[in-house]
């Protein structure tokens, strides 16, 4: 143990001395020592689309076929939500049947609330809607609910399928399992390069890199759900003799529903967060016109729509947590079905009443422009006004942190030479978890110094870095006063659970209106979206750190202080790595996104590969964010495993 | 006269590790199965139950005997033997004949109830009917039926969590029985009750076998229970059987110190029947006529308070008599 002290502390001195010593880029992967691996993945890429082909069927046949299923009901929630059925094209298009009504949406949306759970949801719901309509929002947010409202069932039902197949094939699940690892770490950029290759530019593309984004927690829950049903009621399912397809049907299926609307609810969040995402690729929507105010940089109408997406994610999260918390909970009705599905009833009865009314009075159709209120003005004048007023302030700080904590933290991991990144990684990955943890940090490593991203990479690092540091010493103090009364815990729980439902792109607005664009607005930008594991996991472990450790402290004579940092933040070691564990990824997830506000590292690979269509190009970079996320995953998890066998081992 | 055999194993093994077969089939002892790292669940039970009887298996925990009775029903595998029932051996079948058999001759009752949460008590019950294809009007007729056999009616449209434990665990009872088996295997059903509720199942469960005559399988940890409820009692300890006896023998004349250990504490007049302390020859001035198989406890009250012997009969015809004495040395657990 001691030892081991010795020659951490060892190697952290002589990092510090390197970076001191050495010039940046000193020594970096040499280019001697790079795979082409972008051109072979692009070469690859263009023998797919080009000349693949199973038999007479050729790949690109398949991705249209693949496109034309996806497409119809896109198509069909389209003209439902908004384009109506039209003749003609362009502007001279006719309206033959409009699109639902903005009050059949808005009632649709009351009574879902009041089957999830009871009226004063049903009426949230409701208001929101509302207040789309009102902030002129409605079209926008109608294109992105139609992306969603068919991306939701699709990533569903695959997820379940893949998950419904891993727990009954073994082989399938050990395939599975790596790839969803995989795929929940690379970044959402780089999910969209493939897909825009194949599928092209168009909210079909930017559909199914929704549906693939969002699938892989809904596979995992799947899995975890049909593992979870009591054995003795798969006993009974044998016994009463169901075959394997009545089991999964009418057993396995019901009685893991409760934790299946876990996973769906999770399909819906990620779904609307990428679906803003892929606006780049073509999806419109809101997502379109925050990119686009953040281009031109419209403070006013890029705040305006991200205030939509966020009342759109409270509604779906609050919608969904509550179906998921009433599954399970049916109560039997009788009659024929309008009696069963009052709701439904109501909502096609307005939907047709509305429809026809708004034939003769446009108003019940579509929400009159006169009412609509802009607040573009008011946002605009707030920046203003706060540019006019704080900007010395503002620019002191940000100036203050870039030197004295960024730049310094920059240069020192510029100047670490590659060979000694990777001795250090190994010897991490052999102490916290063996030999193959270490091989696999020393195998991800090198997979980096080949690409020849280093560079980008170690950009990455040190934002990346930088921002979990801050995340972490604002998060884990919160965490402890959210943990230290009710009240607190209540209050700091509703903002943290509302800033997690938030698309990743919404972080931008504020973000780039007060700093402009850099490293400094990239970092905190990344701190916002990342703070949230680190509050909730330090509050959750000092939570359930056992009551009668805390009286064992009390009856010992400890003051408050004492306990907290003698008994419970010990206690919670593990809980919190895991913590840091999640803020991690988060933070490479956001930093990805970033790349819209200047930054230089691998996300900004990313997003020029994503602007060219460069296949290869996006993939490797994005291969390496996910190499990082691993690496980081893997050895915090080893290490937070540690932690909690050696309490548990003394306790 | 001995029923004839509906039930039976034989040479049954369950081993758990690496290289299962190999030691079932070299009978190895505990010990040479723990060494090689290696648990063995179930080994070398044989036996036979009779129909219509109630065939009680007694066993502490881990003493494999939930591993035995999943063996019977073939929800596990076992590592060899034969599971013959009514003739067929029941490890050969196919699952598609093992899906028949249990559609229409299995029964079986959980310890934790294993009621479908999303269903209600008529649907729950009729479940085992409706994975059979039975049309909707049919099967609920025939859920109703047994859903009234264990005291729900007005409960139908209930659901499990709105029920207490005795009230699920009699749904579970009625949906084991909607189908008609002709086999009923109980694993702990009232292990999950409160003692009150636990008796006052015991009783209805009594009432319901004298009513329907199914051959059972009951498992248990509980001997009092055991004692309670039936024909034969087989004790489990490490996976094999101890004694397989009537409760009476069990007491009387326990195998050895494991099972005498659990008899030890039990109230003889609780087990032992008047056949066993009836005397020779039927005296002058006999109160009445009691049957061999009471036993001593419920008839104590009456031969004491006649204070006269009385004979005792068996089918019919007259094995001798009891005397109010031989009651009370019963009583005080000296005699039998």
């Amino acid at each position: 143990m001691m030892l081991w002290r010795g020659i951490w502390a060892l190697l952290a001195v002589a990092a510090l001395v390197l970076a001191v010593l050495l010039p940046e880029g000193w020594m970096w992967p040499a280019k001697e020592m790079q795979l082409p691996m972008a051109r072979w993945i692009s070469a690859g890429m263009k023998w797919l689309t080009d000349s693949a082909a199973i038999g007479p069927v050729s790949f690109k046949d398949l991705t249209r076929g693949f496109a034309a299923v996806v497409e119809a009901p896109y198509e069909a929630a389209r003209v439902l939500l908004v384009d109506g059925i039209t003749e003609g094209k362009g502007r001279r298009a006719a309206t033959i049947v409009p699109p639902l009504s903005w009050v059949a949406v808005t009632v649709a949306a009351v009574a879902l609330g009041h089957y999830a759970r009871d009226l004063m949801l049903g009426l949230l719901a409701g208001a929101l809607m509302i207040y789309l309509a009102v902030f002129g929002q409605w079209e926008s947010a109608m294109v992105t609910l139609a992306s969603i409202v068919i991306a939701v069932p699709m990533g569903v039902a695959g997820g379940l399928a893949l998950g419904i197949a891993g727990w009954r094939w073994k082989p399938v699940e050990r395939v599975l399992m790596p790839l969803l690892d995989l795929m929940q770490t690379i970044p959402t950029f780089a999910y969209l390069v493939p897909v825009l290759v194949l599928f092209g530019f168009g909210p079909v593309a930017a559909l199914l890199a929704t549906v693939i984004y969002a699938m892989p927690p809904m596979v995992r829950v799947t899995l975890v759900a049909l593992r979870a049903v009591p054995a003795e009621i798969m006993d009974f399912a044998a016994m009463a003799g169901c075959t394997p397809g009545q089991r999964m049907r009418k057993v396995m299926l019901p009685v893991a529903l409760p934790d299946l609307m876990v996973g769906v609810n999770q399909v819906i969040m990620l779904s609307l967060n990428m679906v803003i995402i892929a606006s780049m690729i073509g999806a419109g929507g809101l997502g379109a016109d925050v990119l686009e105010s953040l281009r031109r940089l419209n403070i006013g109408g890029g705040i305006e729509a991200g205030l939509a997406i966020t009342a759109l994610a409270v509604v779906l999260d609050r919608l969904g947590q509550a179906l998921a918390e009433r599954a399970g909970g049916r109560q039997a009705l009788q009659g024929p079905w309008w009696r069963r599905h009052p709701r439904l009833v109501l909502v096609l009865a307005v939907a047709l009443a509305t429809g026809l009314l708004g034939l003769v009075l446009p108003a019940v159709q579509d929400w009159p422009k006169g009412w609509t209120v802009t607040t573009k003005g008011f946002w605009s004048g707030l920046m203003e006004w706060i540019n006019v007023n704080y900007f010395d302030q503002l620019e002191t700080f940000r100036v203050w942190m870039l030197e004295h904590l960024m730049l310094p933290v920059k240069r020192f991991f510029f100047a670490l030479p590659w060979p000694f990144v990777l001795a250090v990684l190994a010897l991490a990955g052999w102490r916290l978890g063996g030999w193959r943890l270490s091989a696999l940090a020393a195998a991800l490593c090198l997979f980096v110094a080949v690409t020849g991203l280093w560079e980008q990479a170690m950009m990455t690092l040190y934002l990346c870095g930088i921002s979990v540091l801050v995340a972490m010493a604002i998060g884990v103090p919160l965490g402890i006063w959210a943990a230290s009364s009710p009240s607190a815990g209540r209050g700091i729980g509703g903002v943290v659970d509302t800033l997690q439902t938030l698309p990743s792109f919404v972080y931008l607005i504020p973000v780039v209106m007060l700093f402009r664009v850099g490293d400094f607005s990239a970092m905190v930008a990344v701190v916002l979206f990342a703070l949230v594991p680190a509050v909730k996991y330090t509050a959750h472990g000092l939570r359930s750190v056992p009551a009668e450790l805390i009286e064992a402290g009390v009856v010992s004579g400890a003051t408050r202080g004492q306990i907290l940092r003698k008994i419970r933040l010990p206690m919670a070691v593990p809980m919190i790595l895991l913590g840091l564990n999640q803020t991690i990824l988060l933070a490479l997830s956001m930093l990805v996104i970033t790349a819209l506000v200047g930054t230089r590292d691998l996300g900004q690979e990313v997003y020029i590969a994503l602007t060219k269509a460069d296949v290869g190009r996006g993939l490797v970079a994005g291969l390496s964010i996910a190499a990082i996320a691993i690496l980081a995953d893997r050895l915090i998890g080893a290490a937070a495993k540690g932690a909690r066998e050696r309490l548990e081992g003394a306790g | 006269m001995t029923p004839p055999v509906k039930l039976a194993c034989r040479h049954v093994w369950k081993v758990y590790g690496p290289h299962p077969e190999r030691l079932a089939a070299a009978g190895a002892d505990l010990d040479a199965i723990r060494a090689s790292g290696h648990v063995g669940a179930v080994r070398d039970v044989s036996l036979e139950v009779g129909e219509g009887e109630i065939f009680v298996i007694m066993g502490l925990s881990g003493s494999g005997k939930s591993t035995l009775v999943r063996c019977l029903s073939r929800l596990v595998e076992p590592t060899s033997g034969e599971i013959l029932y009514d003739g067929e051996d029941l490890l050969k079948a196919s699952p598609a004949r093992m899906i028949e058999i249990r559609r229409h001759r299995m029964g079986m009752v959980f310890q934790n109830f294993a009621l479908l949460p999303h269903l209600t008590v008529l649907e729950n019950v009729a479940f085992p009917l409706e994975v059979q294809g039975l049309a909707r009007e049919a099967r609920e007729a025939r859920a109703r039926e047994v859903v009234a056999l264990v005291g729900l009616q007005g409960r139908e449209r209930h659901f499990p969590r709105q029920l207490s434990g005795g009230q699920q665990q009699r749904v579970g009872i009625a949906r084991s029985l909607a189908v008609e088996p002709d086999l009923w295997f109980l694993d702990e059903p009232f292990s999950a009750l409160d003692p009150l509720i636990r008796r006052e199942m015991q009783d209805e469960f009594l009432r319901i076998q004298r009513q329907l005559k199914k051959t059972i399988v009951f498992i248990t940890h509980d001997f009092d229970e055991a004692i309670r409820l039936a024909d034969r009692i087989a004790i489990m300890k490490d996976g094999a059987l101890v004694q397989v006896a009537s409760p009476e023998d069990l007491v009387l004349a326990p195998a050895d110190d494991y099972v005498r250990a659990f008899t030890a504490h039990v109230a003889r007049a609780k087990v032992v029947t008047l056949g066993r302390i009836a005397a020779a020859g039927v005296p002058e001035g006999i109160a009445g006529t009691l049957p061999a198989a009471a036993r001593v406890e419920d008839v104590a009250e009456q031969v004491v308070a006649a204070n006269a012997p009385f004979a005792v009969e068996r089918d019919g015809q007259a094995v001798g008599h009891v005397t109010p004495a031989a009651v009370i040395a019963v009583l005080v657990g000296r005699g039998g």
